[in-house]
């Protein structure tokens, strides 16, 4: 039987609306980002932020306590708690206390957050969602799709339905009317209102405002027209001064809707005169709900430094895909995943957390500078720490763990023949996948893996000598790619060594929470790796090369073990990608490539890791084209192929649209052959080209340029 | 900064119109409000107080164009279509316009008609938002709004549609001579 989440993927990948609507937005909105950026300076725009929200969320306490000073100095009546039910419960009073019988909203996550509406409609309250795409999900009985965009999901043929029933007439689906219908509906809801509720975009703690930031103008007449306004406010919000509103203003239209400024700001400090003369009643709650819990932990912290803009869910390449119903009621995407396992619970995350491939697009575009990716890899962390590890990835990993089992039964696997064969720990091992997937061919594992290989390989005694390090994928699935990088490291006088002791990266135990395992396979690896004296320690999968440079230590790190550190810092020092080397090999002349030849045109496609987190993109390229390719660049080079690791067999279903997508761009350039850095990369884009039977060439940079050596 | 407001400002679809003295640009209103809405009794305007009316004769002014209503109330300005207010500054770098709406009127004025006229003087424009943040007070000024372009939302389909709760239109007014006399 299917579960509930596998269920809500697959209605979501098959909705051919919602993958529309947000393919189609999520490619216009890298463009109108870029643009709305022009001229600022963004790096340091979101160092700023970052350093401002950071600041408030190490001082929530004072924060609190100046913002309830100043605010009720002016007038305001400001009510702190930290739990949701006493929030909804003094919301009710009031209305009580005022006979309030109608209340209108404007967008507010932190009452979807405390499922304010049902309770207050639970109570004879009327409650109106009156930003257009709240009400229209309102009507429809749904819940937020996106967090800036939440009825993203839905057509004009149903929103037309949709109000045709709750008019009476029938409409036609012509957009602008179906606003008009909105604005005259909701006019007469906004003028008989009693009672008015936001939420607040920021909260300044030394003037005791709020901001609200809007595009309709609904956040205006909520909090002009009812004589009664509660701004609901998740104290993640402060900053400390007014001063520090400006940067938030600066990037948060622009990286949620790619707007300068939105059509309106409206600076609440105190109540203002109602319409008849009195003053407003303006209540402030600040709710924490977990919110000081997080800012006491040292990885969390950084999550309240998000000012909800959404860009996470906009570039995210599984989000465009799925939406964000799949994520759950509340809080969708990169960071949605972060604040359901807080403000909900760890483990209601235990499988959106299982979305996240890793790609690490967010990180890259987030204004707050939060590390979305790492912050979910923290929570796998936890997750497996708490509940353990299911019985059967335990069992393979105690396999993987065992360099000589593991190198055993890879060896048994290629010897059974066909590739996944036999046995259960062997279909399930970690980047030896299982079960054929659809739209993708996996290679056989090697009859002869590299490790056997490479004793067959006569080398040259050199001065200079480089450690190799191969990976699985190379070691066992593409020995090729390893006996290329030989050759071509011989050519520039390096001698190649293959400490036998390597063993797995310790990535796909990493990447599932087993950080114990990882912790190990780092120990291994350290070991085998630092046992000559090198240079340099290569590799040629951009995965391996991170967990070399970064994740041992990161893991020992978070495991707070610190006897290998300095060794595993040593490691990293020494660790560098092929591309990197080989670029540094012919710039410095010691290595030549075939001059003058004409070889077509080529497209190269970004490997995540090596893209964004060893920041390499220019090296591979510019040494594809002196080979003599001429560089046809796909559309999102950069976006992930849908590879994962073992994500591609955990969620296949997800894996292989982003798959489909990658072909597209591929086959559009035109181009015969695509190259890249990463035999993950190559093993995935490979399997997809031959199912499709497109005549294109998938290669690792490594092979293509070993292939074209002066002399 | 001048042009460069009128280029932001214009980019997010507000219109604009640059008159040297008052005279001028009470003329213009004059006559917008008699295009659009003298003709029609069921049409009216509300004009929100501020310094630009200071010497213009209001009672005349609403004789001479049925329909204009100095009395800003929550019937008057949810009947209007047009509504008139002063704003305090613009912003060069995102076309915005900024004041100090705590007194109700202006909200009113500037929040339920269709049609929205803005009025500033030209040297009220500062490069950005800093520079505004510095010369506001929140303790004194409790409502204070930004205004960029119409009223806008793109949440069916991803389709921008301008006016679903706020103005349609929102009319710039830029007066070179504040301070001079209007006639």
């Amino acid at each position: 039987m299917k579960s509930e989440f596998k269920e809500s993927i697959e209605k979501a990948v098959n909705n051919a609306n919602l993958t529309g609507a947000l393919g189609k937005f999520s490619e216009a909105y890298k463009v109108n980002r870029t643009r709305a950026y022009e001229g600022i300076d963004f790096e340091a725009l979101r160092t700023v932020i970052a350093e401002r929200k950071s600041y408030a969320a190490g001082h929530l306490d004072q924060m609190a306590t100046d913002f309830t000073r100043n605010a009720e100095a002016l007038g305001a009546r400001v009510f702190r708690t930290s739990d949701p039910e006493k929030v909804k419960e003094y919301i009710l009073k009031i209305a009580r206390d005022n006979g309030v019988k109608t209340v209108v909203k404007s967008k507010s996550m932190a009452t979807e957050e405390i499922h304010l509406n049902s309770y207050l409609e639970k109570a004879g309250i009327e409650v109106g969602e009156t930003d257009l795409g709240e009400w229209i999900i309102q009507l429809a009985g749904q819940t937020p799709s996106h967090m800036v965009m939440p009825a993203i999901h839905m057509t004009k043929e149903e929103v037309s339905d949709l109000f045709s029933k709750e008019i009476h007439e029938r409409l036609t689906t012509d957009i602008p009317q179906l606003v008009e219908v909105a604005r005259r509906e909701l006019r007469s809801k906004f003028l008989a209102a009693d009672m008015g509720i936001t939420g607040g975009n920021i909260a300044v703690a030394e003037t005791g405002s709020i901001v609200l930031v809007t595009n309709e103008g609904n956040a205006r007449m909520v909090t002009t027209l009812p004589k009664i306004h509660i701004a609901l406010v998740g104290i993640e919000k402060f900053v400390e001064k007014f001063a520090d509103v400006v940067p938030v203003l600066d990037a948060l239209p622009r990286s949620a809707t790619a707007q300068l400024l939105t059509s309106y700001v409206s600076i609440i400090t105190g109540p203002a005169p109602n319409t008849d003369g009195s003053t407003k009643e303006l209540h402030i709650i600040l709710m924490d709900n977990r919110r000081t819990e997080m800012a006491a932990d040292p990885k969390f912290k950084q999550a309240l430094q998000c000012i909800r803009c959404g860009s996470c869910l906009n570039v995210c390449p599984v989000f465009r895909l799925v939406g964000g119903h799949v994520f759950g009621k509340i809080y969708t995407g990169g960071i949605g995943t972060i604040l359901t396992a807080w403000f909900d619970e760890l483990k209601k995350s235990e499988e959106i957390q299982g979305l996240c491939i890793q790609c690490g697009n967010c990180k890259e575009i987030c204004p707050a500078k939060i590390d979305i990716p790492e912050l979910i890899m923290e929570i796998r962390r936890r997750l497996v720490q708490k509940e353990g590890l299911p019985t059967l990835q335990k069992a393979i990993y105690s396999v993987v763990n065992n360099r000589r089992l593991f190198h055993g039964m890879l060896r048994a696997a290629s010897i059974a023949g066909k590739p996944f064969a036999s046995g259960k720990f062997l279909r399930h091992l970690p980047l030896f996948l299982a079960d054929l997937t659809d739209g993708r061919s996996l290679p056989a594992i090697a009859a002869e893996p590299f490790r056997d290989r490479f004793k067959k390989i006569k080398q040259s005694k050199c001065t200079e000598k480089a450690v190799f390090y191969a990976g699985c994928l190379i070691d066992f699935a593409y020995p090729e790619m390893g006996e290329a990088l030989v050759k071509i490291l011989n050519k520039a006088g390096i001698e190649v060594v293959f400490p036998e002791e390597q063993t797995c990266c310790g990535a796909p135990a990493r990447y599932s929470g087993a950080y114990e395992v990882a912790a190990k396979n780092a120990v291994d690896n350290i070991k085998a790796l630092l046992s000559e004296e090198v240079q340099h320690v290569i590799s040629a999968c951009p995965t391996c090369t991170v967990a070399l440079s970064h994740e041992f230590i990161s893991t020992f790190e978070s495991l707070g073990q610190t006897e290998w550190l300095p060794k595993a810092k040593e490691l990293a020092e020494k660790t560098v990608d092929f591309s990197t080397l080989v670029k540094k090999l012919v710039d410095e002349g010691r290595l030549t490539l075939k001059e003058g030849k004409k070889l077509g045109k080529i497209t190269y496609h970004d490997s995540c890791h090596l893209k964004r987190t060893l920041r390499v993109s220019a090296e591979p390229r510019e040494l594809l084209q002196k080979a003599g390719f001429e560089l046809a660049e796909m559309f999102e080079c950069d976006s992930c192929c849908g590879m994962g690791g073992s994500y591609s067999i955990k969620l296949p279903e997800i894996s292989a649209p982003i798959l489909q997508r990658k072909l597209q761009n591929i086959k559009a350039t035109g181009a015969p052959v695509v190259a890249m850095d990463c035999p993950g990369c190559v093993m995935q884009i490979r399997g997809g080209i031959d199912q499709d039977g497109a005549d294109i060439r998938v290669r690792h940079t490594v092979e293509l340029l070993a292939e074209q050596l002066e002399g | 900064m001048y042009e460069q407001f009128k280029v932001r400002a214009e980019g997010v679809g507000a219109e604009l119109h640059r008159f040297r003295t008052r005279g001028e640009a009470l003329g213009f209103i004059r006559n917008f409000l008699q295009e659009d809405i003298a003709g029609d009794p069921q049409s009216s305007a509300v004009w929100a107080p501020g310094p630009f009316l200071d010497d213009i004769d209001t009672v005349r002014l609403g004789r001479e164009i049925p329909g204009l209503k100095f009395d800003v109330s929550r019937q008057t300005a949810a009947d209007a279509k047009i509504g008139i207010s002063e704003m305090g500054w613009a912003l060069a770098d995102t076309g915005s316009l900024v004041a100090d709406q705590s007194a109700v009127e202006q909200r009113l004025a500037s929040t339920l008609p269709a049609i929205h006229i803005a009025l500033i003087g030209t040297d009220r424009v500062l490069p950005d938002k800093t520079a505004v943040f510095s010369r506001i007070t929140p303790a004194t000024s409790r409502y204070i709004a930004f205004i960029t372009g119409p009223s806008r939302t793109a949440d069916i389909e991803r389709v921008l549609t301008i006016g679903v709760h706020g103005p349609k239109r929102l009319v710039i007014i830029f007066v070179d001579e504040m301070e001079g006399v209007s006639a």
